[in-house]
């Protein structure tokens, strides 16, 4: 079924994409032609240089390429793009968005199979334009400075690898049409990968968006924690405890305030976790926090 | 100050942690960005346990897998064998989310790794399967032996 047919690209073009612009092409986005199996960190470097991250594919290739492998690893495209500062985030996996990125302005980096479901030649390209009238795709891709690509072969060979695709953006700012469940993802791996202050500005901009998301807002206070913002951090410590009446935030704003010299502010906050925590789950933490907090 | 001190080095204990080597490179690069080492984990209830509890990813271990499975010798060894250096392995998973490494230590005998040029079937597939399978992660071929 997936693999044959091309209808994503019939739909768009029979009215579906009558948001889209018809047509769209960044020709500024750089060029890194790949050598041997170099494709993911080519594609990634493009990506990266167009969002305004200087690098270039030797530099990335350490990170995301595997020698024995003869290739990259999805999930290293998106930790290395987090490694150099930049926020990767996953786009859904319909053809529609990706084209949006496009008439936004951004290029979108592609997984591809170029050969069969049971012979797979699998690629990494850069998605830089779209022409909905003519039916074609831009990339930039292997050896190919603008390699034009009717609409329906390029869905076909992206929907065999899986329909994945991914957004590169500096902090704070996040593809339009990025879903929920992706942002949370994309924040959590950035702040493993990034340093606090950028991870606050990540955070931030997500919580914007999803000011109702427990574990953005967690993500927020967290990071900001981790930067040494004491006083925000308790802020919005207490903003998701009353929120969401969860005892995870109520036992970091206790540590917080315990941080912060607020000695009874500390046993409160403590007092309203154990109350909340009935089935346990975040038992050993108030335990250990309560075992410091005596004075 | 003296509560942060308190607070800061048992909350490192209590986060879900990676190996000890890993804790230090990551402690030392965050040293050389000029941040307290123990800053960056000093709240008990990291963002991924958090996100965890709340169905987000259900695999918070699969990084400490991960990183147990780098930690053995013949494994170390297969990998620089195929080119692939311990500190780089380590470095990657550390900056895997939860979720990732999960879908790593699931995935990584079956993950397609994009090449540009047009690999034959064969060659990939024996590449991949022989290297997980030195790895000893799957029994594809019965002329190779695990290492160990």
């Amino acid at each position: 079924m997936t693999g044959c047919a091309a209808v994503q690209t019939d739909a768009l073009r029979m009215g579906a994409g009558a948001l889209l612009p018809p047509r769209a092409e960044l020709q500024a986005v750089p060029f890194f032609p790949q050598t041997d199996y170099h494709c993911g960190p080519a594609a990634l470097a493009t990506a990266l240089v167009a969002e305004g991250v200087p690098t270039t594919p030797q530099v990335l290739a350490d990170a995301v390429y595997l020698p024995a492998r003869q290739g990259s690893l999805q999930t290293e495209m998106l930790s290395a793009t987090r490694r150099v500062g930049a926020v990767a985030t996953r786009l859904p996996t319909r053809l529609e968005p990706l084209l949006h990125e496009l008439a936004a302005g951004h290029p979108v980096v592609v997984f591809q199979n170029l050969g069969l479901n049971w012979v797979p030649a699998w690629h990494y390209a850069v998605l830089v334009g779209y022409d909905l009238p003519a039916g074609e795709v831009v990339l930039r891709s292997g050896q190919q400075r603008r390699e034009v690509m009717p609409m329906r072969t390029f869905e076909r060979t992206w929907v065999r690898a899986g329909s994945w695709a991914f957004g590169v953006r500096l902090p704070g700012q996040w593809p339009a049409q990025a879903e929920e469940a992706a942002v949370l993802e994309a924040s959590i791996g950035f702040e493993r990968a990034a340093d606090p202050p950028e991870t606050v500005v990540v955070y931030r901009s997500a919580v914007a968006r999803w000011p109702g998301n427990l574990s953005l807002q967690m993500g927020l206070a967290n990071s900001l924690h981790a930067a040494g913002s004491l006083n925000e951090a308790a802020e919005a410590y207490k903003a998701a405890a009353l929120l969401h009446a969860n005892a995870a935030a109520w036992i970091n704003l206790a540590g917080t305030l315990w941080e912060l010299g607020d000695a009874p502010g500390a046993a409160e906050a403590l007092a309203r976790a154990a109350a909340l925590d009935g089935d346990g789950q975040w038992r050993e933490d108030i335990a250990a926090l309560r075992a410091r907090m005596v004075p | 100050m003296s509560g942060k001190k308190l607070f800061a080095p048992r909350a490192v204990l209590r986060t879900t942690r990676p190996s000890r080597a890993v804790s230090m490179v990551v402690a030392a690069s965050v040293g050389v960005a000029g941040w307290m080492p123990l800053c960056a984990q000093a709240v008990p209830i990291s963002t991924e346990r958090l996100a965890a509890s709340q169905g987000v990813t259900s695999e918070a271990a699969a990084r400490a897998r991960l990183l147990s499975t780098l930690a053995r010798d013949d494994v170390a060894a297969a990998l620089a064998e195929r080119g692939v250096s311990l500190e780089q392995a380590r470095a990657r998973v550390a900056a895997l989310t939860d979720a990732e490494a999960a879908h790593v230590a699931e995935q990584i005998d079956q993950a397609p790794a994009g090449a540009g040029d047009f690999l034959t079937t064969a060659v990939f597939v024996f590449v991949l399967l022989l290297v997980t399978d030195i790895l000893g992660f799957t029994k594809i071929f019965p002329f190779t032996r695990p290492v160990r």
